[in-house]
């Protein structure tokens, strides 16, 4: 890949940082909006020696980069709404067994085939819960394809570094929208790799045996080290255990080394919070129409400001929180009926306070509508 | 060197049942890796869910025991990123054929160096006695309390009309032709099916009545003969045992190494050419 800058599609945006963070084994089958991600990389990832297949269907895509990356690759598969649904149990999969991963869906419409071509954000939710189980996923998101590449190449970090699967929730505006994005150099933005063993060979590997500073290093699949991989609740072996002491440190080994590094994961942004009255919260292409409403009543006086979350899970309550603190009103601006806003609720000291201007028909959220419901709440009437 | 140096004894007892036929195919298994001269390092068995799928545990390989009917699609991305390891994927009837079928099907249809090891013992034992898309028409099962009202695949001949080039058939009973059979499935560079028919005493046996597990067995030695021996053609209702398909055509992953090395050799040469034209 060139550095310097060019003018992309969104989701050529998301190819292009999967690469420069390393990817080396994609796997997908097609569905829109996301599509072009595996269009690209067919083309890409041959030339660079490295692989892409079309699988048979969405589950065998996200279980073939599960397998790719236990050999020490790194891995992504890219889907929309139904597709991800159909990967959540390997998803789940990947949590259990703790397998660098990354899942890209680029939402759409929904429930079921619904909106194919309608931007939505409608799949937070399925994003943090959609697998079974108590457990817990990093999400990320962006508004803007400079933001998506950098995203994009932090989801592999993040990955790489908890040993976890990774969601990359884009939705259909910001994946076929084209922007001008500024192709880094190599070395400008970190790329983490993934941290193996050092244990020599012929002394025992534990594979799921935590190190004092939490990380686990890995051994690929065909090298010195031998070991078990499962679904099944397991000791530090990988054996399978019905041991209530091994299920109850498991569970909480996957979700807190997640959940109590919300503060540490939170990716935001702030646009005009200082002296915000108002703060509007927001992101993906959501959080664009949310600036350019800001930007527009600054310029008549209006104190308001915008934080646009990037990580949405873990939710960053903390940070939530603390930016809320003061405001008469906070406003969560999102496609979908209001799943963030229920997250900020819980999140702030004065929840009556939160309110929502969302939209989920298939069309992008405008202007007029975050301002009929800003006047609503400051009494002016729509 | 002996079985047990194959095993992690560690995490031993098994799960099978007394009578089960899974542990005489784990036997013969590491028997013909054995023969094979392998290394452990460059074995990796991934497998789904089922008592079959309890087998990469108990062994000294790289192993992987994956989701219900996926073992094939994980080992897919196994095979793609380590080429050079030998990836065997032991499946239980139902897990290979039912909810994994669409999987057995394009893994053949792609050619991929893959030996899938079809444990064939007519139930889903795992989850009590229900029936599977292998069980013969009519025998009973816990969902099938007044008999299975549909026929069973027949595995080679949808594994060979998938595009398999190694198709093979075998049952527990015939332990020498097993291991033969598992040497030439591992060897074989493509897509090997081997189809296994095992015995489930605790379950399949019970519910129809069909005795222990020696019993089950010498049906397995009576209802079968060897490929192409006259007796089949006289009795239809036998079954018959060996390698049906044994095929090279062009596999999966190495076509795709070959398509990169096109691709970076084209890529090279352009760099050369523009070369070429900066010094004129």
């Amino acid at each position: 890949m060139k550095s310097g800058t060019t003018f992309i599609q969104g989701n050529e945006a998301i190819a292009q940082g999967a690469l420069y963070a390393g990817l080396q084994f994609f796997a997908g089958y097609p569905i829109t909006p996301s599509t072009e991600i595996a269009e690209i990389l067919s083309e890409k990832l041959p030339k660079l020696g490295r692989k892409f297949i079309q699988m048979e269907d969405e589950i065998s895509s996200m279980c073939a980069i599960i397998g790719a990356s236990l050999t020490g690759l790194k891995v992504m598969t890219a889907t929309s709404g139904p597709g991800f649904s159909l990967k959540q149990e390997a998803i789940g999969y990947a949590v259990m067994a703790e397998v660098p991963s990354v899942v890209v869906n680029v939402q759409r419409g929904g429930p079921s085939t619904g909106l194919p071509t309608g931007v939505a954000q409608g799949d937070v939710m399925q994003a943090r819960w959609g697998t079974h189980g108590d457990h817990s996923i990093i999400t990320l998101t962006a508004s803007n394809l400079q933001d998506v590449f950098l995203m994009t190449v932090e989801a592999f970090n993040l990955a790489e570094t908890y040993r976890t699967p990774v969601i990359l929730l884009f939705d259909e505006v910001v994946a076929h929208m084209r922007e001008k994005v500024k192709m880094p150099e190599r070395g400008e933005i970190n790329v983490v790799e993934r941290l193996r063993t050092s244990v020599p060979e012929g002394t025992n590997f534990h594979p799921y045996l935590t190190r004092e500073d939490g990380r686990l290093p890995m051994s690929d699949f065909g090298g010195v080290h031998r070991y078990n991989v499962t679904g099944l609740v397991h000791d530090m072996w990988g054996f399978p255990s019905n041991d209530p002491k091994v299920a109850y440190d498991l569970l909480h080994h996957l979700v807190d080394k997640i959940e109590n590094k919300a503060d540490l994961l939170a990716r935001y942004k702030e646009h005009y919070t200082e002296d915000a009255e108002i703060l509007l919260i927001s992101f993906g292409s959501a959080a664009r129409t949310a600036l350019h409403m800001v930007e527009q009543r600054r310029q008549r006086g209006l104190k308001v400001g915008l934080l646009e979350l990037q990580t949405l899970w873990p939710f960053p309550r903390q940070l939530v929180r603390r930016m809320c603190k003061g405001r008469t009103h906070v406003l969560v601006v999102e496609m979908n009926m209001g799943q963030i806003c229920q997250e900020v609720r819980k999140a702030v000291i004065r929840p009556e306070r939160v309110y929502l201007a969302n939209r989920f028909d298939g069309a992008s959220i405008s202007p007029a509508d975050i301002l009929n419901v800003l006047n609503m709440i400051r009494g002016k009437g729509v | 060197m002996a079985v047990k140096d194959y095993m992690r004894e560690r995490f031993l007892p098994h799960i099978w049942c007394a009578g089960c036929g899974h542990g005489i195919i784990m036997g013969n298994m590491i028997r013909a890796i054995d023969q094979l001269n392998l290394k452990k390092n460059d074995i990796v068995v991934v497998s789904g869910i089922g008592c079959s799928s309890r087998m990469p545990g108990y062994l000294d390989f790289h192993t992987m025991h994956t989701i219900h009917g996926r073992a094939l699609a994980f080992a897919m991305g196994v095979k793609m990123g380590q080429p050079e390891l030998n990836v065997i994927v032991p499946m239980g009837d139902g897990d290979a054929l039912a909810i994994g079928g669409n999987h057995l099907i394009h893994a053949a249809r792609r050619n991929v160096d893959l030996t899938a090891i079809i444990m064939n013992n007519s139930i889903y034992g795992m989850t009590g006695g229900q029936y599977s898309p292998l069980t013969p028409t009519g025998k009973k099962a816990t969902t099938a309390v007044y008999g299975t009202d549909s026929k069973p695949f027949d595995v080679v001949a949808l594994a060979r009309g998938a595009g398999a080039t190694f198709v093979a058939r075998t049952t527990t009973y015939h332990v020498k032709e097993m291991i033969d059979i598992m040497k030439a499935a591992i060897l074989h560079k493509g897509f090997s099916v081997v189809e296994i028919m095992s015995q489930c005493p605790t379950y399949y046996g019970r519910k129809n009545k069909m005795g222990g597990a020696v019993e089950i067995m010498e049906t397995f030695q009576e209802k079968t003969v060897k490929l192409g021996s006259k007796k089949a053609e006289a009795d239809p209702e036998l079954m018959e045992r060996g390698i049906f398909v044994q095929e090279i055509q062009p596999e999966y992953v190495e076509t795709y190494q070959t398509l990169i090395v096109e691709l970076q050799e084209k890529a090279q040469k352009n760099r050369g050419n523009r070369k070429g034209k900066h010094h004129e």
